[in-house]
């Protein structure tokens, strides 16, 4: 049986058990094996993607080694942040201080480089040994004429969230950069996508089908010379609300750009931030064809998410994000397919984000701040989910219990946003669930080799079976259902693919005669 | 072309590191303590420094990595991260339960200057140590050494804290692995046990890191040095050290601590060394050397010879940690290949450099420590055109970018499965090492042969 710390109680919930009273936004238990990370990491998930910038970590050199090429941030041009920089602090410098390797290291990358702007990441012991990196900075951005942005990112002085905001006021100091270049006026820009797989492609290309001009994405597919120029966009659109909303009030506060928060993540939640944008610039035309390509995205995908649906409908599923506004979007598109949430927790939630979780989701469903993979494989087993929906550290986790996994982190393959997303989803979702490896779980009764095995004797297995089913009622009749649904689907899975390609097809060519 | 940012001109750099051929201490701290049985490995810094390096380790292994953070926050940095670290044993051993707790520092908590053995001792005079317990540390500044340091100075602290000598000699042997995977580990107590050698192996990842599936999730797998071996490693025979960097500082503790003598010798990778490895048990032990093992060497002979014409005058490329490179170099320099560069970011000193060039003569370019990274490994590679490049996952840019193949050796290799499950070690090892070299040599003959002479047999 698994404990639960005292200190941990008062950051779960279950729905409908007490008063909701969620203890969020402290300080993860000293001891605990927390999912998350520090404030460096923070800064540099959400800067990494400015493609043309030089990225100059200072430090010794793990937090460069951990952080290199691990997003999937795509650029369609430019590709230096993909490569990882380091002052490689040593010992002597952690005495005598690191501005002097910093200085030189500057200056020999930008002239090598020559990047659009560099940001240097102040890692831990930066804070302590003192060196001053703003003045270093400064001096070299005298002499090379290029925007030098030091980002304070020591990693003790908070969570990732404290990350985000040190990364939103480095970028807030390239912003106004750029007076001359001309900005429509029906113009955007997208804050925090960070184009993993090539998701703020889909959406820019949204806007661009609707006639609204995106300014610049901060930051996925980033580059220095628009985000100069952001300023003069009418408008904000804020994803991933966790890292971006500071950003977005200080660009409101200093130029007057209002801001909208919205989700990429989900057929209604993309249809909404779409008409947020259309309605803001009130024109009749841009709503027109907002309407349009809402209705053609939404035919187009609806019947193929029914149908994934009566192969999903009633499975359980666990979420462990980054960010909170992600959990949202993933329990709505999760119940359109059918897919009950049963866990939702998030590593930098806050109290109104989890009470508007609480509101969205089932009676039943617990909610979890800043878990451990202790407490996640223990929930997990007690409300028996089919689905966890995770990072790289949960990944194993799942697996090791039988449980099907969905990347929605750094390392997602396909792109998730947009209506072309919600089909990816429902299509990885899908394939995790469906895979015939799951009868080769032990954690599945189907799978009763083992136990025969275990037992060394193949005469006690229907003892074993009856017994296994005596002590859970309910995961023996669930699996024993699943045993036959288990083959229908894989031998299924082949004629939906065809179907749903034939579908395609035949849509295609009606397209094509009207 | 990803690494077009990487110029030909080889440029003087005075100050930085492009492109890492190594990372830090920590990393290779936390691995180390994975290899003990029941043992919770625990970061005494911000918490980053842990989850990075559990999403390393997991990406590597593809298994749950468990490790706890002492969670530094402002406060602690100002005051020292004392509270924290007695608060984390407390909640540790309530909530998590292991037998024992390796704690390993970062930059900040050595920045900081953090006396862990004092801490320790207070939480133990506290009582926040359960009767039975343990608590070991080692200290791993990122600013100095590299993953493989760490490995060392974590092996090497399992030695000071737990080995004793009570006067009763045990006929076994101690084995130091070095930083490899778990199917090495694994395959090196096979050849011992194989020459009816009793011993025992710390740290031991195999069972930890490429546990099975079973329905379950562990936070202590089945794998790992039980803490009483280790106890009693201090009366045991003898201790055999594999590589110089890796296990060298523990066999030589528990020498002049335990008494224990040693002897060092390089990774058993490939044909030599795996007969040095062997040789060696052979005569500490006294036993003789039994036909299964000679009939793997001679099967690996064979192969070798067999196909001796693809290997020689290949030009190499290699970049990785330096215990792994000193016997692939042998190997690779036995079949014949010309070994034109050698890189590690670990700095391994002049003794690396010299040892290799026993093997290659005075014609290869050797780097290791500052400034060596892989961005000097592609400036070089882009001047020599080698055949075969040997490196971890993050190589694959330049293999791709120059069109040379890639052997995946070393750690980080996150594309890529086998690593954990198959050896490189032995003679079995040798073997595979053989075909991977050989698949990618051949691969490549085939794909750039013109249609007249693309050949069935091979």
């Amino acid at each position: 049986m698994i404990k639960i710390l005292d200190a941990r109680k008062k950051q779960m919930y279950e729905k409908g058990k007490g008063d909701f009273d969620l203890a969020c936004e402290k300080t993860s238990l000293a001891g605990s094996v927390s999912q998350r990370a520090c404030v460096f990491c923070g800064s540099r998930v959400v800067l990494y993607p400015v493609a043309d910038a030089l990225h100059l970590i200072h430090g010794p050199v793990g937090c460069a080694a951990y952080t290199w090429d691990i997003r999937g941030s795509l650029s369609s041009g430019p590709e230096l942040h993909r490569l990882s920089f380091s002052t490689d602090l040593r010992e002597q410098e952690v005495i005598y201080g690191g501005e002097k390797k910093l200085y030189a290291a500057l200056t020999e990358l930008i002239a090598a480089y020559k990047p659009k702007a560099a940001f240097v990441y102040a890692t831990c012991i930066i804070g302590l040994i003192g060196d001053d990196v703003q003045a270093v900075c400064a001096k070299v951005q005298t002499e090379s004429g290029i925007p030098v942005i030091p980002v304070h990112s020591e990693g003790f002085r908070g969570s990732k969230k404290d990350g985000y905001k040190a990364a939103c006021e480095a970028l807030f100091r390239l912003i106004g950069k750029d007076e001359i270049t001309p900005v429509p006026k029906q113009s955007i820009n997208i804050l925090g996508d960070f184009n993993l797989a090539g998701e703020t492609w889909i959406i820019k290309e949204y806007y661009r089908q609707m006639g609204v001009e995106v300014v610049s994405c901060i930051t996925g597919d980033g580059r220095v010379d628009e985000i100069s120029r952001s300023h003069h966009a009418s408008l904000n659109v804020v994803q991933c609300s966790g890292s971006m909303t500071h950003l977005a009030k200080m660009m409101e506060d200093t130029y007057g750009i209002p801001f909208k928060r919205v989700s990429y993540f989900g057929i209604e939640d993309t249809a909404d931030a779409l008409y947020t944008v259309a309605r803001y610039f009130d024109d009749p035309l841009l709503l027109r064809n907002t309407e349009e390509l809402v209705r053609t995205e939404v035919d187009r995908i609806y019947p193929e998410v029914q149908r994934y649906r009566t192969f999903l409908e009633n499975k359980k599923a666990a979420i462990y994000v980054g960010g909170a506004f992600k959990a949202f979007s993933l329990v709505k598109a999760l119940r359109h397919l059918g897919i009950q949430t049963a866990i939702v927790g998030s590593q930098t939630g806050n109290r109104e984000d989890y009470e508007y979780l609480k509101e969205i989701c089932d009676e039943g469903t617990i909610i979890v701040d800043d878990t451990n993979p202790l407490e996640l494989s223990k929930f997990m087993l007690e409300k028996d989910v089919d689905l966890l929906i995770g990072g790289v550290k949960e990944r194993p986790i799942a697996y090791k219990l039988g449980v099907a996994f969905c990347d929605h982190n750094h390392e997602r393959k396909l792109a998730l946003a947009g209506f072309e997303g919600m089909l990816n989803f429902c299509q990885e979702v899908y394939s995790s669930i469906m895979s015939p490896v799951w009868q080769f779980s032990p954690a599945r009764i189907n799978s009763n080799l083992h136990s025969k095995w275990h037992r060394g004797s193949k005469d006690e297995a229907p003892e074993a079976y009856n017994q296994y089913v005596e002590d859970h009622p309910q995961a023996g009749t669930r699996d024993a259902a699943n045993e036959g649904d288990m083959m229908n689907a894989n031998w299924n899975k082949h004629i939906i693919d065809k179907e749903i390609e034939g579908e395609r097809n035949e849509r295609n060519n009606k397209t094509a005669v009207c | 072309m990803l690494l077009r940012h990487t110029p030909q001109e080889l440029a003087e750099r005075t100050a930085l590191t492009v492109n890492p051929a190594k990372t830090c201490q920590p990393l290779g701290a936390m691995y180390a303590a994975l290899g003990i049985h029941n043992c919770l490995p625990h970061s005494h810094g911000s918490q980053g420094c842990c989850a990075y390096h559990r999403s390393a380790l997991t990406r590597h292994y593809k298994d749950p990595i468990m490790a706890t953070t002492s969670s530094f926050t402002e406060g602690a940095s100002v005051f020292g991260g004392q509270a924290n670290l007695v608060e984390s044993i407390n909640n540790i051993f309530t909530i998590y339960g292991p037998d024992i707790i390796a704690v390993h520092t970062t930059c900040l908590s050595e920045v900081i200057g953090d006396d862990l053995k004092q801490i320790i001792n207070k939480a133990i005079a506290d009582g926040k140590v359960p009767e039975g317990k343990r608590v070991i540390h080692t200290n791993t500044p990122s600013f100095k050494g590299s993953h493989v340091t760490g490995f060392a100075n974590m092996t090497q602290s399992m030695v000071q804290y737990l080995s004793e000598n009570t006067d009763r000699k045990l006929n076994l042997i101690n084995i130091i692995p070095g930083f490899v995977e778990p199917s090495d580990m694994t395959e090196i107590k096979r050849i011992v046990s194989e020459m009816g050698i009793k011993s025992i192996m710390f740290p031991d990842t195999s069972g930890v890191v490429n546990s099975p599936l079973d329905g379950k999730f562990h936070m202590y797998p089945k794998g790992g040095t039980p803490i009483t071996d280790i106890i009693s490693a201090g009366n045991n025979r003898f201790t055999l050290a594999l590589g110089r960097i890796a296990s060298l500082p523990a066999a030589q503790l528990l020498d002049t601590k335990c008494k224990v003598p040693y002897k060092l010798v390089d990774l058993p990778i490939g044909l030599r060394a795996t007969d040095t490895l062997i040789d060696t048990l052979r005569k500490i032990a006294g036993v003789s050397v039994p036909e299964s093992l000679m009939a793997e060497r001679g099967q690996l002979v064979d192969v070798i010879t067999d196909n001796s014409q693809y290997f020689y005058r290949k030009k190499v490329a290699l970049v990785g940690d330096p215990d792994h490179l000193v016997s692939v170099t042998q190997f690779l320099a036995d079949l014949g290949m010309n070994i034109l560069l050698i890189v590690t970011g670990t700095p391994a000193g002049p003794k690396f450099e010299r040892r290799i060039r026993e093997f290659t003569g005075d014609n290869v370019v050797v780097k290791c420590g500052l400034g060596a990274d892989l961005f000097q490994f592609h400036q070089f590679i882009k001047q020599e055109k080698p055949d075969l490049i040997f490196g971890n996952t993050y190589a694959k840019y330049i293999a791709r970018d120059e069109d040379i193949p890639l052997i995946r050796m070393g750690f980080p290799i996150y594309d890529r499965v086998g690593h954990q499950y198959f050896p490189i070690v032995g003679y079995c090892g040798a073997l595979r090492l053989i075909e991977k070299i050989l698949t990618a040599l051949l691969d490549r003959q085939d794909r750039d042969a013109p249609e007249e002479s693309f050949e069935l047999v091979m």
